[in-house]
């Protein structure tokens, strides 16, 4: 439904916004799809199909998808609790949670690469058992779940809190079990928020950055990431290859997003 | 008696002791680790390297750049939330999709961007260069990465209440006389002040923390073009471990800062 507003300051709000918004992002984000081609399109395909670069973003995609499901469980556990229980110490669990956004990611960065060094207080007994984390790409991975938690905590949360007992309450009386009611009816009722949670975890984690690269080692061809590769471009004044590397990026988490979309949209047509 | 919809007492107990393991293993240990790396040799070396001249130029830079970045992402963002919340026009949609665009675009190509732009290959680079301005690998280039990089906040944190807040409240100060800027600051912005807060504190620490996107943009110059992160990148990669540690706590309290106060507005809010 269109009317007409009777407040003043439209034309004066989009005149501030456009402009902020087109100096900002726009030009700039029209550098990226643009640049590239002075390689020519053949050009494009070389710089970012070189093994090097396959590997990083085969790196960089696969432990970003690898870190958002282990976050699945472990933001659906935190949640859960966070949610549903009265314990002492929630409120500082729910504050918690929110450490991975507002912990810069170099402080992220060098804070884990400490815990999970061979001498780390956690890669110490990792490395009794065999488990080498730092300075591999298991290291990328953990420092990617780390960054990535809250964002399925979040989106979990509020969709638990309107979710009435009523629904668990009916298959209780229908004679479900507790597991059956949880299994049939909550988590259903979870999944596209699930979905949204890892979603966003993954679009967060694939560019990520500053947690990564103390903790990776960055040898190339095993653990190095497609953003730190985009930097080595730049370092070599390869703007055109730094840019194809920036743009396939993007692509490829926006083909990404468009199969989590579509997930979300299944699991919604199956809870309607 | 248990309810049927409750766990019974021994699965809750397991539950919730899993969920601490893993915040306590997983999102604490790291912070704690921070300060004990840190402080690992007590407080005097702290203390030196935080007055170190280096440290403390990057200090005043970081501080410099959030005092730019900040003020510039909140006049634009309490405009795009004007704009979408209280009225309806075309590509109403596409504006709210685009503003939170550089949320999902890798730090590094937030700062790539910019160097593609005015860098010494970029597109306006040459033209600049010859009349003495440089915006790459100098303090402009690191506060529009920053400006990149928290655009989104404020944006986002207003739009949704003041969607629910609706209209009626201004259209009634337009009613009996109010002048746009006497509504928007009698009206508006009283309503709206917690969040506002809230968007401001959460920029200002992104701003504060950034280091993909500055390290990209900013060129390492010790002293002149290094924030806070990168200088703790620099040490760490000197081996100064307890001073990298000790610019990296600093960093730290800013979140923990950060985070205390945003817990605060949302219960004043």
């Amino acid at each position: 439904m269109r009317r007409r507003s009777a407040l003043p300051g439209l034309g004066l709000a989009l005149g501030i916004t456009w402009l902020w918004l087109g100096l900002i992002v726009l030009v700039p984000l029209a550098a990226l799809m643009l640049r590239p081609w002075e390689l020519g399109v053949a050009g494009v395909w070389a710089s970012v199909t070189e093994p090097r670069v396959v590997a990083a973003l085969g790196l960089s995609f696969g432990a970003a998808l690898g870190a958002a499901l282990v976050d699945l469980p472990l933001g659906l556990l935190i949640a859960w609790v966070v949610v549903r229980y009265r314990f002492p110490g929630r409120r500082v669990l729910d504050a918690a949670i929110d450490l991975p956004f507002a912990l810069p990611t170099a402080v992220a960065g060098l804070a884990l690469t400490a815990l999970y060094a061979p001498n780390g207080w956690l890669g110490a007994p990792l490395a009794e058992m065999g488990v080498k984390v730092a300075f591999t790409p298991l290291g990328v991975a953990v420092a990617l779940a780390f960054v990535g938690l809250p964002f399925v905590v979040r989106m979990v949360e509020p969709v638990l809190r309107d979710l009435g007992p009523e629904a668990e309450e009916a298959a209780a009386v229908l004679g479900a079990t507790r597991w059956q009611a949880w299994r049939l009816v909550v988590l259903p009722a979870l999944g596209p928020a699930l979905v949204s949670g890892v979603a966003l975890a993954f679009a967060r984690a694939v560019g990520e950055y500053g947690s990564v690269i103390f903790i990776a080692g960055n040898r190339p061809m095993e653990s190095e990431i497609a953003p730190l590769l985009i930097v080595a471009r730049l370092e070599q004044y390869d703007y055109a290859g730094a840019a194809a590397l920036g743009l396939a990026m993007l692509v490829l988490s926006f083909a990404f997003l468009v199969v989590f979309g579509l997930m979300q949209r299944r699991l919604r047509r199956g809870v309607a | 008696m248990r309810r049927p919809t409750e766990e019974a007492p021994w699965l809750r107990w397991v539950l919730c002791l899993a969920a601490v393991g893993v915040a306590v293993l997983f999102l604490v240990l790291p912070l704690v680790a921070v300060f004990a790396e840190a402080f690992r040799r007590g407080w005097g070396p702290v203390a030196k390297s935080l007055s170190d001249p280096d440290a403390l130029a990057a200090v005043r830079l970081t501080l410099l750049v959030a005092a730019i970045a900040v003020p510039v992402n909140l006049v634009g963002g309490v405009a795009a939330a004007w704009a979408i919340a209280k009225f309806d026009f075309p590509g109403r949609r596409l504006l709210m999709v685009l503003i939170e665009l550089p949320f999902s675009v890798s730090p590094v190509i937030s700062g790539l961007v910019y160097v593609l732009v005015f860098g010494a290959q970029g597109w306006l680079g040459p033209w600049l260069e010859e009349r003495g301005v440089q915006v790459v690998f100098a303090l402009p280039g690191i506060v529009l990465a920053t400006i990149f990089v928290t655009f989104p906040f404020v944006a986002r944190t207003l739009i949704p209440l003041m969607q629910d807040q609706g209209r009626t409240e201004e259209e009634a100060a337009a009613t009996l006389g109010a002048g746009g800027w006497r509504m928007f600051l009698h009206v508006t912005l009283p309503n709206i002040r917690w969040a506002l807060l809230s968007g401001v504190l959460l920029c200002n620490a992104r701003a504060m923390g950034e280091f993909g996107a500055v390290s990209v943009v900013s060129g390492h110059v010790r002293g002149e073009t290094n924030t806070m992160p990168l200088h703790v990148e620099i040490l760490y990669n000197e081996y100064q471990f307890v001073a990298a540690f000790a610019v990296a706590g600093l960093l730290a309290l800013l979140a923990l800062v950060t985070l205390a106060a945003k817990a605060m507005l949302e219960r004043a809010g």
